[in-house]
């Protein structure tokens, strides 16, 4: 856990008010310990993934929250598919080669 | 480390601006943000920085050029930390360890073997190689005609190119699958030459047209003559009418280059200059002490009070 200045200081090119505006759009919701924000390692990644997106790549503040929300539906989804694939590697070589050749028969009733 | 150019396909000569661009695209394609199934994304990514990192700054890129110092050593800088990106932690607590059969490997392994062929989860993995690109010197004529050209690439493959009709200085010609390989099983990267057209000693050319200042002498100007004209295609005969002066502009229709678009070949404008006998002619020189102009000419009269 660090706190807001360190964050500052160890994020290149980081504004803080572009940090405090993400902080109250809740794009960052960083952990409050008696009124001062604290930011563990994944909040530290996902302000770097922000800086990338506004800074490197020019999505704008109204576009940001856009692009976030998807690449966060895309790691929810990916969190589940984890999930079931994890359970599918659980399961005996014959289960698993029963679920890959329902997918594959599935895939050709798919256009 | 690779040649930072090479990494953000850019010729040594780009700007600032292009230097951002591509680094802007590079990031767009390459980011492990972006890219979650895709286990090559980090080490891509990690060059396109570090490419980006040296030629950003005018000084450090300055001294890459000048050789002061070269890729691996522009490293030796205080490197910026090695940063986590958001995916290590982004699919829930646990998975970025290697937490038993629910691991990034199997998971992708599984995925590919799920959805082979199919796009989806599969595709997160295969990634285009990336673009290159290079500058190739077109004499005039090879511009204006077409030609056909062997580059040598960096790892001594050889490169057939293509120079079209009427190709334009500054033209960029893609060569498509020439670039890097692919990661994954992803089709190779494309190669963008862009031809540096050499000047000719005397055609000039404007748009299409090929524009060349001709001499004639002082004869052929007066009395009118057949001569022979020099085109990007090879000498033309054309009749110089008679009485024709220096600046005198003729058209030789269609000899100028072909329009990529149209397929339509411009015109060559020739510009006379009458020039004098380079030795003495006693008899010219005779005539014109017995010679006494119908209509005297002035033709200073705009020039002097």
């Amino acid at each position: 856990m660090i706190r807001l200045t360190d964050l500052l200081a160890e994020t290149d090119g980081l504004h803080p008010d572009d940090l405090s505006r993400w902080i109250a759009a809740a794009l960052i919701t960083p952990e409050d310990d008696d009124g001062e924000p604290q930011f563990s390692a994944p909040h530290r990644a996902r302000v770097q993934l922000l800086c990338t997106l506004h800074y490197t790549l020019e999505i704008e503040d109204e576009a940001l929250p856009v692009v976030l929300s998807l690449i966060d539906q895309l790691y929810a989804t990916r969190a589940q598919l984890r999930a079931l694939a994890g359970a599918v590697a659980a399961q005996d070589e014959g289960v698993k080669q029963d679920i890959v050749a329902a997918l594959t028969a599935q895939r050709g009733a798919s256009p | 480390m690779k040649d930072p150019y090479e990494t953000l396909g850019l010729p040594k000569t780009a700007t600032e601006a292009q230097i951002k661009a591509a680094f802007k695209k590079l990031a767009r394609k390459h980011h492990p943000d972006l890219r979650p199934g895709d286990a090559a994304a980090v080490a891509r990514f990690k060059e396109i920085t570090a490419a980006n990192d040296l030629l950003k700054d005018p000084e450090t890129r300055r001294r890459f050029d000048a050789g002061e110092i070269d890729a691996v050593g522009a490293e030796t800088r205080p490197e910026r930390p090695q940063q986590p990106f958001y995916r290590d932690f982004a699919e829930g607590p646990g998975h970025a360890a290697q937490d038993g059969f629910a691991d990034s490997a199997t998971m992708e392994d599984f995925l590919a073997r799920a959805f082979a062929g199919m796009g989806g989860g599969r595709d997160q993995m295969r990634a285009k190689g990336q673009d290159v690109s290079y500058t190739l010197s077109v004499a005039f004529l090879d511009a204006a005609n077409g030609a056909v050209r062997t580059i040598t690439l960096a790892d001594s493959k050889t490169l057939q190119v293509t120079i079209p009709e009427g190709a334009e200085d500054r033209q960029m010609l893609r060569l498509k699958g020439q670039g890097m390989p692919g990661f994954g099983g992803g089709p190779p990267g494309d190669a963008y030459v862009e031809l540096h057209v050499d000047p000719h000693a005397f055609f000039q050319r404007k748009d299409d047209n090929i524009h060349v200042e001709v001499p004639v002498t002082l004869r052929e100007a007066v009395l009118g003559a057949r001569i022979d004209i020099p085109t990007v295609a090879g000498p033309v005969a054309m009749t110089i009418p008679a009485g024709s002066n220096t600046g005198s502009v003729l058209r030789l229709r269609d000899r100028g280059l072909r329009n990529r678009k149209t397929g339509l070949r411009g015109h060559q404008y020739i510009t006379l200059k009458v020039v004098l006998p380079t030795a003495p002619e006693p008899d010219l020189v005779a005539f014109l002490q017995g010679w006494t102009p119908r209509r005297p000419d002035t033709p200073r009269k705009e020039m002097l009070p």
